[in-house]
């Protein structure tokens, strides 16, 4: 037993070693850069740095205020009301998730007519954490008891007094971190700033790319992705600590009521507003499909097929192997979970300026190979594999193994026969998760396509950046088509899981 | 005095209370005895005016209470098991209604040391909830319908989840308690032999209701 543990515990050897070779390496990279030259120096003392985090702080914060003020009262209706339709607006509440950055701010573009600002920033990252917002705080509302509210109201308590002394410090934990998760997201968004923001509204990340990409300024690029991993990390620790305490005392049952229409249509109307409006504009504005997409947009689909083809396989064979380990506890499993997930905890820029500044020179100058984007991609795709494959892995119960070796089952035949027929399903929920990913990924595959040869999130996002109506429907059209394959891909998702059940 | 006049309520198709009529004088224990299931819990919810009704009539000295909501009845409600809010102290759960209330801290911290002392828990104001027994929770609870000094008071199932021993002492002293108050009560069980102890007075639920 124990020496098949330990053999088993083999299998995580060329997960960690991936992510050692195109994670911790290139950090490290960063850091040595970061810290050498005197880079850094110069960047704290710069003015434009003063500014750039400012700006990045205040619109994460302000971002982050939106969407919780916006999602809170969907989170609420969702939570305690019972009405027709609400299975279906919580599973369209996913598919902001997945949406491609590019395609959301194209959307945005297209609903705002191409005018760059704050606004848009704002409204496109409401538009991809109010789900967030929901996601985090309905399961928890709805268990609350409600039987506390009744016994606030039995000692006087009126509507608003209820909601202010017992239902909101209940839920305070959840909100704080949903709050948090939004600050880490929004603050390291790049998309959405660089598409949206227009050129003097600049992130961290972006200032970085634009460093790198149009100033190549490797040098103080590398310091302010220094600053922007040290800030990383710190804001990733308090956001895993606030939610390790976010528990509170609930019921099973589901207590939800009928609905009050008053409160509810006007909350299911601004939802509907802000994520149906942009992508009707979205459609609305794009080209004529046949002219519009051209040979350059064709190349860019299959590029981005086949870059999310790769990405996805890779992720799945890694994934497979790093859940058996993972699923089986332990201090190896534990590191080997969380040194997987920090590469979508950090950042796509931190990826892939990392990627770019490690892999540049012999013996390994992998810059402009055909290879780099699909490495990278596998790496965000990572734990998405393994978030599917490890719950499915630790429910099978250990009694079932212990039947077949009863029955005279080697270890190999019982894992074949046991866990095998169960990992399936769950490896294709996982492959195409990792491939709708890759597909829609902006931020990392900036830094590392060559010119000439973009996926498809890059030639949106490069045509958005020149001008003309042409080239602007000519984004909105192929934002529609990227926007379109990736739906097929998570209803395909949905498909199999729903036969799963 | 309270009168529960001819009261339905009915989930989807089922019939809860079909006809439910009762009164309680000022002063008076009243116990509602019956089965569980039969309805008992969802009476005192719609004294208290947290369960609307279908058909009937509740009031108050005469007075409807149809537009009166929860928190303007002034009625305790001690439940079966307690709703402690477990974000407060026990300070700030017994001192909750009085907060409602707009009184000023030091009343409350009065108030809140005066009925902690009432129940037999003084000096428990800082006591975290998550730290109290079985039976201290119970006192809690009570400490915290009280304290607002409600009209009338709802007790439902309070001491079903405690042992024998406990129950059975916890029963007389709360009667004890209601006596030297001159509170006027409503005592929801199953148990005969509990409302036998606690109550001036002993209605069947079953009596009452068709189904």
């Amino acid at each position: 037993m124990e020496r098949r543990r330990s053999r088993l515990t083999l299998l995580g050897v060329a997960p960690a070693l991936y992510v050692l070779l195109f994670f911790a390496w290139p950090v490290a990279a960063i850091v040595a850069r970061g810290l050498s030259g005197g880079g850094l120096s110069d960047v704290l003392r710069d003015a434009t740095l003063r500014r750039v985090a400012w700006f990045t702080v205040w619109q994460a914060g302000l971002s982050t205020l939106c969407a919780v003020a916006l999602g809170l009262p969907l989170a609420f209706v969702l939570a305690c009301y019972r009405f027709r339709g609400r299975a279906l607006v919580e599973s369209l509440l996913i598919v902001p998730f997945v949406l491609p950055t590019v395609v959301v701010g194209a959307a945005f573009l297209a609903l705002l007519h191409g005018e760059q600002s704050v606004r848009g920033v704002l409204l496109a990252h409401v538009f991809f954490n109010v789900p967030v917002v929901v996601r985090t705080v309905t399961p928890l509302w709805r268990k609350l008891d409600p039987r506390f509210a009744d016994a606030a109201r039995t000692l006087g308590a009126g509507r608003v007094q209820v909601w202010r002394n017992v239902t909101l410090p209940l839920l305070r934990q959840s909100v704080l971190a949903a709050a948090g998760i939004v600050f880490l997201f929004t603050f390291t968004s790049f998309g959405v700033v660089l598409l949206l923001g227009g050129p003097r509204r600049r992130t961290l990340e972006v200032e970085i790319y634009q460093r790198t990409a149009q100033q190549l300024d490797l040098r103080s690029a590398a310091a302010l992705a220094l600053v922007q991993l040290v800030v990383l990390g710190g804001l990733l620790l308090w956001s895993s600590r606030s939610q390790a305490r976010a528990a509170v005392r609930q019921r099973l049952a589901d207590h939800s009521q009928p609905a009050r229409p008053v409160v509810l249509v006007p909350v299911l109307l601004t939802a509907l507003a802000l994520f149906g409006l942009p992508m009707v504009a979205l459609v609305r504005r794009a080209g004529r499909w046949s002219s519009a997409v051209g040979t350059i947009g064709r190349a860019a689909l299959v590029m981005s097929l086949r870059t999310a083809l790769i990405a996805a396989l890779v992720a799945t064979v890694l994934g497979a192997m790093a859940g058996v380990v993972i699923a089986r506890h332990g201090r190896v499993s534990r590191w080997l979970d969380a040194g997987l997930m920090l590469p979508l905890g950090t950042s796509a820029v931190t990826v892939g300026f990392g990627l770019l500044i490690t892999f540049n020179r012999a013996p390994v100058d992998l810059r402009g190979s055909a290879v780099i984007v699909p490495i990278a991609h596998a790496l965000i795709g990572l734990p998405f594999v393994v978030r599917s494959v490890v719950p499915v892995l630790r429910s099978i119960d250990p009694r079932q193994r212990d039947a077949a070796a009863m029955l005279g089952a080697t270890p190999a035949q019982t894992w074949w026969s046991i866990d095998a027929p169960l990992l399936r399903r769950a490896l294709l929920t996982g492959l195409a998760f990792a491939f709708a990913i890759s597909l829609g990924e902006f931020g990392a595959t900036s830094f590392l396509i060559r010119r000439g040869s973009p996926t498809l999130p890059t030639l949106i996002g490069e045509l958005l950046g020149k001008p003309g109506v042409a080239n602007n429907q000519q984004a909105y059209a192929l934002a529609v088509i990227l926007a379109v394959v990736t739906a097929i891909v998570m209803v395909l998702v949905d498909a199999l899981n729903q036969r799963a059940l | 005095m309270l009168e529960v006049d001819r009261v339905r309520v009915r989930f989807g198709e089922r019939v809860v209370l079909d006809d439910v009529s009762l009164s309680v004088n000022d002063s008076e224990i009243v116990g509602v005895l019956g089965p569980s299931g039969c309805g008992k819990s969802t009476l005192l919810r719609v004294i208290a005016g947290l369960q609307p009704i279908e058909n009937g009539m509740v009031r108050w000295d005469s007075g409807d209470l149809a537009n009166v909501p929860a928190h303007a009845r002034r009625f305790g409600f001690v439940f079966q098991d307690q709703q402690l809010f477990p974000h407060m102290d026990v300070a700030a759960n017994v001192g909750f209604g009085l907060k409602m209330a707009h009184a000023s801290k030091p009343a409350i911290a009065k108030r809140v040391a005066e009925l902690l002392e009432l129940v037999g828990l003084p000096g428990y104001e800082g006591r975290s909830i998550a730290t109290l027994s079985g039976g201290e929770s119970q006192r809690v609870a009570l400490a915290r319908a009280l304290a607002p000094e409600p009209r009338l008071l709802l007790l439902d199932e309070p001491f079903s989840a405690l042992d024998r021993a406990l129950h059975d002492r916890l029963a007389g002293e709360v009667r004890g308690l209601l006596k030297q108050l001159g509170m006027t009560a409503i005592h929801v069980t199953h148990d005969p032999d509990e409302a036998a102890v606690v109550c001036d007075r002993v209605i069947r639920l079953a009596d009452y209701s068709s189904t």
